[in-house]
């Protein structure tokens, strides 16, 4: 692949400080947050209007040269992740809240707007956007709608798809269509909820119609600490059974608490596994619905409660809860975060045989997750200097990976396949399921330029084997430092 | 059709096939065809295969009756609640997915495209392809659930489907309210719904005299009262009211709703057209079909659904005229579109030659449904067009 052609036609519609190529300028660009993986492009563009955009998607088909879209890069399935001799488009300056419109409640946004931005700008008008990642003050919006980012507050008003209403996206040839619209309903194929999820392959979104909700007049949250995760897990399953729907149902491990301890000074009791609960809406509604669930947690023994009473105290809660991921990033050296879900009544079979696991490879693994949805992320903690310790983390991740697939449940809840997860998307789909999935992406994109590598084998990766986690590790295409 | 295997096989040997399920949404499934398209009926691949209401899904065929389904649930405490439409008519879970059905309650937690998680559909290859999973969280391949709410039948048929459900709130309480004008009930239905009240369901609709306003709210009994009072007063407070507003209880409210769900409000004989558009438009589209034909209609969704009775066609079968040719030009002129429930469908009655083959045709109206995206997509689930084009 010959891409300097390419890059002398970009250099035409860029000037020079927004189009990278020297190896300085291009090693910000080289890996996303899932940071095992590091991959240098052939060039990074980075474009200040859609026109700009569809411009370069235009030229890298024409000169057949794949490209990544790319946020702010804190996709931890390796979304992001460059592609050898291709091109990067980062869309960070696309960052513009065209129209926000609080009577019809939406927000028209650019990709590169930041999610907290969009809750922020709403704020005034008593709306918000509730789609929260734990990176939300700093993953962009068109990430969360390539992946489908989810939150802890996915459990009553779902991931971003359920948020997204419409938008304008450039097909991988360059060619541009509008989708779905401002309405929350729609006529025909739900197409904005096709290409939410789709990871980059049929193109980028260049506009957002993207729904508001009104602030909830209260939140009322608690936190109960058990002395073992199974009783956190009874907690939870007698939530849900009562018939409460609450806003956030999550639970943390003895070493996830320790890591929030450390990392945010969560004041967090010290317990084997720590339940929170929040519940939100109308205050009268709420109390009420309280009062209920204060009495179910009561029944279920737990060493410790504690209910926050200001907004303060909220924040207080979720701060740990929200620097779970970063702060383990103080116990070990190098951590793989997981994202499987089981069903929800198999989540105590899931954290038992996770911690059988641990202890048989001997790895440490922090648990932190939405209780309430089934989704699971294992923190798997390794030190990267030490030979073999990735791939060991690694198989065990992938362990843990069958096992959410054994259980009836998915490889991903809100992370997404990327590049990580590719070689286990067949151990949950069948052959002809991968294949309709791969026919719907070669009619999209015939020649496999938008993301290719990531969520399914594709075009050149073709040669690669599948057997391990990162073939193309293994094929020495990519590198840890 | 009894089995997936008959569906396979009946795709495999069929130059062009249509499916059809209760039969409930006439337009769409009880069309004239040409000699060489195979109807299939899916109304015999029924019933429900796992039903787990601590994990809050089930999974059922395609044909399974909505009002089989939602007796299930009901006796568990749980329920879609995104209002399935059209069930005592014979609605399908596959037909109300295909059709991209979701009744007034869509307003509170979303609708049927929100909560169908799971699907498998036989392609025009005939094979049978899963898509979603079983869990109420997934982000794992391309989500072919969502694709297939609203499809029509037109980029596969669907065989079987997973649903998340929720648990029914334990009462509900409705405020009704009428007003001179659609101007006075605009300003109230922003103030409602941009208060922090969470609102089940929020639906309008022209009376003799004025606009009604018909608003749900649900939750613990024992505060049900006063939160319904504070609606009210909320409900009330601007101007334009032409008498006192009503508040609604028990069986009496449930009614209420039940004449949405059922499309009772709806002349006999009248055909019936599904819009999607947003308060804003509602003005200018009331404006329009002033000037037209007599109508009878409900608001749904807060506004972001107009559900449209129109006069249904009394021209011949031979005919090409259709009244519902008319609200096509009307839909197209105002940039909306629409999907025909009821009321045989027109056929060549006007002069749109975009990119949709089947133009002029069928119960699609108003600006055209074609796209890249969309074409490109069908081409890799249908490639040899089996099913009918968009």
């Amino acid at each position: 692949m010959n891409v300097h052609p390419l890059i002398e036609a970009l250099s035409r519609l860029y000037d020079a400080d927004r189009l990278l190529t020297r190896p300085a300028q291009l090693m910000a660009y080289e890996s996303d947050a899932l940071t095992a993986f590091q991959q240098r492009p052939a060039a990074v563009v980075i474009p200040q209007n859609r026109e700009e955009v569809i411009e370069t998607i235009l030229l890298c088909h024409g000169h057949n040269v794949p490209f990544v879209a790319r946020g702010s890069g804190t996709s931890l399935s390796g979304g992001s992740l460059p592609i050898a001799e291709g091109i990067v488009i980062a869309l960070n300056r696309l960052d513009r809240i065209l129209r926000l419109d609080p009577e019809e409640r939406i927000a028209v946004v650019e990709p590169g707007v930041i999610n907290l931005k969009v809750s922020d700008a709403a704020k005034p008008y008593g709306l918000y956007y509730a789609p929260d990642p734990s990176s939300q003050s700093i993953c962009t919006i068109g990430g969360n709608v390539a992946f489908n980012s989810g939150g802890a507050h996915c459990l009553k008003y779902g991931m971003t798809s359920n948020h997204v209403l419409g938008m304008t996206v450039a097909l991988p040839d360059g060619e541009v269509v509008e989708l779905g619209g401002e309405s929350l309903e729609s006529a025909g194929p739900d197409l904005p909820g096709f290409f939410v999820g789709s990871e980059g392959l049929f193109g980028v979104a260049l506009e957002i119609t993207l729904r508001l909700l009104p602030i909830p007049e209260t939140y009322r949250t608690v936190l109960a600490a058990y002395d073992s995760l199974h009783a956190a897990g009874d907690a939870v399953t007698a939530v849900v059974a009562s018939g409460l729907l609450p806003g956030a149902i999550e639970i943390m491990d003895a070493l996830a608490i320790k890591a929030a301890e450390v990392g945010a000074k969560a004041g967090y009791p010290t317990a084997p596994a720590l339940l929170i609960v929040e519940l939100e809406g109308e205050e009268s509604a709420v109390e009420a619905e309280f009062a209920q669930l204060m009495q179910l947690i009561e029944e279920t023994a737990p060493l410790e409660v504690r209910m926050a009473q200001t907004a303060d105290e909220r924040a207080r809660i979720w701060k740990g809860r929200k620097a779970a991921f970063s702060a383990v990033g103080r116990l070990a050296p190098d951590y793989i975060v997981q994202d499987g879900v089981v069903p929800r009544s198999r989540l105590g079979d899931a954290l038992a045989e996770i911690d059988r696991l641990s202890a048989s490879y001997g790895i440490d693994v922090a648990n932190v997750f939405h209780a309430g949805d089934g989704n699971l992320h294992p923190l798997i903690l390794f030190d990267g200097r030490e030979e073999g310790a990735l791939e060991r983390a690694e198989e065990l991740a992938g362990e843990i990976l069958e096992l959410c697939v054994e259980l009836g449940g998915s490889i991903t809840g809100e992370h997404g396949v990327g590049m990580e997860k590719r070689a286990f998307l067949p151990k949950m789909y069948g052959p002809l399921e991968m294949q309709a999935m791969e026919d719907v992406r070669r009619s999209v994109d015939s020649r496999s330029l938008a993301n290719r590598g990531k969520m399914l084998p594709a075009g050149e990766a073709e040669s690669l084997t599948h057997v391990g986690p990162h073939p193309l590790e293994k094929a020495g295409v990519i590198f840890r430092e | 059709m009894n089995s997936v295997d008959e569906i396979q096989e009946a795709i495999r040997g069929a130059e062009s096939v249509r499916v059809r399920g209760g039969g409930s949404k006439p337009a769409l499934s009880l069309r004239h065809c040409n000699e060489d398209v195979q109807w299939l009926d899916l109304s015999r691949l029924s019933g429900v295969i796992d039903y787990q209401p601590d994990e809050y899904t089930f999974i059922a065929r395609a044909g399974t009756p909505v009002s089989e389904m939602s007796t299930m649930l009901e006796e568990k405490g749980q329920y879609l609640p995104f209002d399935p439409p059209l069930s005592e008519r014979g609605a399908t879970l596959g037909g109300t997915v295909a059709a991209g059905l979701s009744g007034a309650g869509r307003y509170r937690y979303g609708g049927i495209r929100d909560f169908l998680i799971g699907i498998r559909f036989v392609d025009g290859k005939g094979h049978e392809v899963r898509g979603g999973g079983a869990v109420v969280k997934n982000a794992a391949g391309f989500d072919f659930p969502k694709l297939f709410v609203g499809s029509l039948g037109r980029l596969g048929i669907l065989t079987e489907l997973t649903f998340k459900v929720f648990p029914q709130p334990p009462a509900f309480a409705t405020v009704a309210a009428e007003f001179d004008g659609l101007s006075e009930l605009l300003s109230a239905l922003d103030a409602v719904t941009s208060s922090a009240i969470d609102l089940h369901a929020v639906d309008f609709a022209p009376t003799q005299e004025g606009w009604t306003l018909w608003v749900r709210i649900g939750g613990l009994l024992n505060v049900l009262q006063d939160r319904a009072q504070a609606l009210q007063a909320i409900v009330t407070a601007g101007a334009g009211l032409m008498r006192d507003s009503s508040l609604h209880h028990g069986q009496e409210e449930e009614n209420l709703w039940q004449t949405a769900r059922s499309m009772g409000w709806l002349g006999e004989g009248m055909g019936l057209v599904r819009v999607p558009l947003t308060p804003r438009r509602i003005p200018a589209l009331e404006n329009a079909l002033g000037r037209s034909k007599a109508t009878t209609r409900r608001y749904s969704v807060g506004g972001n659904l107009l559900w449209l009775g129109w006069p249904a066609d009394t021209a011949t079968e031979d005919s090409d005229q259709s009244s519902f040719g008319d609200l096509h030009n009307l839909l197209l002129e105002l940039d909306l579109q629409g999907v025909q429930l009821f009321g045989r469908a027109r056929r060549a009655s006007t002069q749109y030659d975009g990119d949709n083959t089947d133009a002029g045709e069928g119960p699609l109206l108003g600006r055209p449904f074609q796209n890249a995206f969309l074409r490109r997509i069908a081409l890799a689930l249908d490639p040899e067009g089996k099913f009918e084009k968009f």
